[in-house]
């Protein structure tokens, strides 16, 4: 067994939310930059500049690219031989009340019908799952509120099939329209149960920006919905254009025979995500 | 691309009237933010027949909530967050006399009805861009509601801080418009 302490938990926990929110991942900056070359109206290749220049700006002086650095969503995986000192959560929640505080990260975690604000961004919301190893790989991928609530799930029938899919996810971006700072990533989980289908949608984010689905079938999915998503005209921040996704990414898993659940995450530009292993 | 539009705060209905949907603007002056908390104080206030922590007559809201101001900084990243929250308070804000509005997305039907009945517009800034949009930021100042922390209401001194206008005074609609061009389905 290997000990990992909590201080080292925090530790890495407080620096990956200060560098998600003012770093953005080579894989977004180049598929917003291949976008704003192909990006048929004026103004939608100008917001598109604008957005490059954002991150150019945040990177070089540590800013957060976006004023909403979100609440702090972490995939957590856990080696079986890792002997944890003390609780996980309350490791993380440290890391990020640390890291929202000194990276001055705006707090944006409230009760949920008070509205009163916690004050320093916590309770995080962490997944774990468990793998073979001694290492502790951390994802964190903090999530603002803009493209979040543009997020829907459906519970379809088994006849409604891929045409199903396709209608609902179409739909749900076109409700979004500008609202969710397009362009956007979309992120979809088939299959599953109600709670599986929404954490499958969220995971699909995670896959970086411009890699294939390794499976052929889902992989010309995304792509035939990239394209139907593209032609709706939204354009980036919703002006009019040729880009309204960057990317669609499909996760899925199997379902009950009656059910055929379908969510899709909203993933907006400021599509932050990093991660680290201790 | 056309050259943007300067224009200054307070505005009047001259002002107003020359902007279109689809101009890019460059504002210079003092901008108030306020978000959906702040919002429904200064609705209640108005319930109770008091007035407003600023004289809202000509002037602009930014729905904004910063990232705190780094020591030395005038302000945090602050780019725009999604107007469609504010719609059930903005009427009664634009019948006293407010003329704009900064944000991102859609708005509803009863603020485009009262933007083009009193004479308003309303801009969208570039979502997400906030560190850009924070350098035209030179000067903010809490003046209402400090407990809100990032939903406080501020005066903002801002210069070319730049916008885009969405929905015009004549009900042109920048989302409607463009969408529609670029649109390549039934
Ligand atoms: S949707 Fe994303 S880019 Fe837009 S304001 Fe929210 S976090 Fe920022």
């Amino acid at each position: 067994m290997r000990k990992v302490s909590a201080e080292e938990i925090t530790k890495t926990v407080r620096a990956l939310c200060i560098s998600a929110a003012c770093d953005l991942e080579p894989d977004v900056v180049a598929a917003v930059k291949a976008a704003a070359g192909s990006e048929e109206s004026p103004l939608g290749k100008e917001v598109l500049e604008q957005i490059i220049n954002n991150f150019e700006i945040a990177g070089r002086e540590h800013l957060p690219m976006c004023q909403d650095t979100g609440i702090a969503v972490f995939f957590v995986e856990i080696g079986r031989e890792v002997q944890l000192e003390s609780s996980l959560e309350e490791a993380i929640n440290e890391g990020v009340r640390q890291g929202y505080k000194d990276g001055y990260l705006r707090k944006s975690v409230c009760h949920p019908l008070k509205r009163t604000n916690t004050g320093d961004n916590t309770p995080a919301i962490v997944h774990t799952t468990l793998v073979e190893g001694d290492k502790i790989k951390i994802k964190i991928a903090p999530k603002g509120a803009g493209s979040e609530n543009m997020s829907r799930l459906k519970m379809l029938k088994p006849a409604e099939g891929v045409e199903g899919i396709k209608s609902f996810v179409i739909e749900t971006v076109s409700v979004g329209g500008g609202n969710p700072c397009p362009p956007i990533v979309v992120g979809v989980g088939v299959g599953g149960s109600f709670d599986k289908s929404a954490l499958l949608a969220k995971k699909a984010l995670l896959r970086p920006v411009g890699t294939p689905n390794p499976d052929n079938e889902f992989d010309a999915l995304e792509k035939e919905l990239l394209n139907s998503i593209n032609a709706l005209g939204i354009g980036p921040m919703g002006f009019g254009g040729t880009t309204t996704a960057l990317a669609v990414h499909i996760e899925t898993y199997p379902c009950h025979i009656a059910s055929l659940p379908v969510a899709v995450n909203i993933q907006c530009h400021a599509d932050r995500h990093k991660e680290a292993t201790i | 691309m056309s050259e943007p539009v300067k224009i200054a705060p307070p505005l009047t209905d001259a002002v107003i009237e020359k902007l279109r949907a689809g101009d890019k603007v460059l504002i210079t002056g003092v901008i108030y933010t306020a978000r959906d908390a702040a919002h429904k104080r200064l609705i209640a206030l108005l319930d109770e027949g008091r007035a407003l922590p600023f004289d809202i007559k000509g002037q602009f809201i930014y729905y904004v909530g910063p990232t705190p101001a780094k020591p030395g900084a005038v302000i945090g990243s602050a780019g725009p967050t999604t107007s469609g929250r504010m719609d059930a308070y903005t009427p009664r804000l634009i019948e006293l006399g407010l003329k704009g509005m900064i944000g991102k997305g859609q708005r509803s039907q009863e603020v485009l009805d009262a933007t083009k009945k009193h004479k308003a517009v309303y801009m969208a800034a570039v979502g997400g861009a906030a560190a850009l949009i924070a350098r035209s930021i030179k000067k903010a100042e809490v003046i209402a509601y400090d407990d809100l922390g990032p939903e406080a209401i501020r005066r903002l001194e801002v210069v070319d801080f730049p916008a885009i206008v969405v929905n015009d005074a004549f009900g042109g609609d920048l989302f409607e418009e463009g969408v529609k061009k670029y649109r390549r389905v039934g």
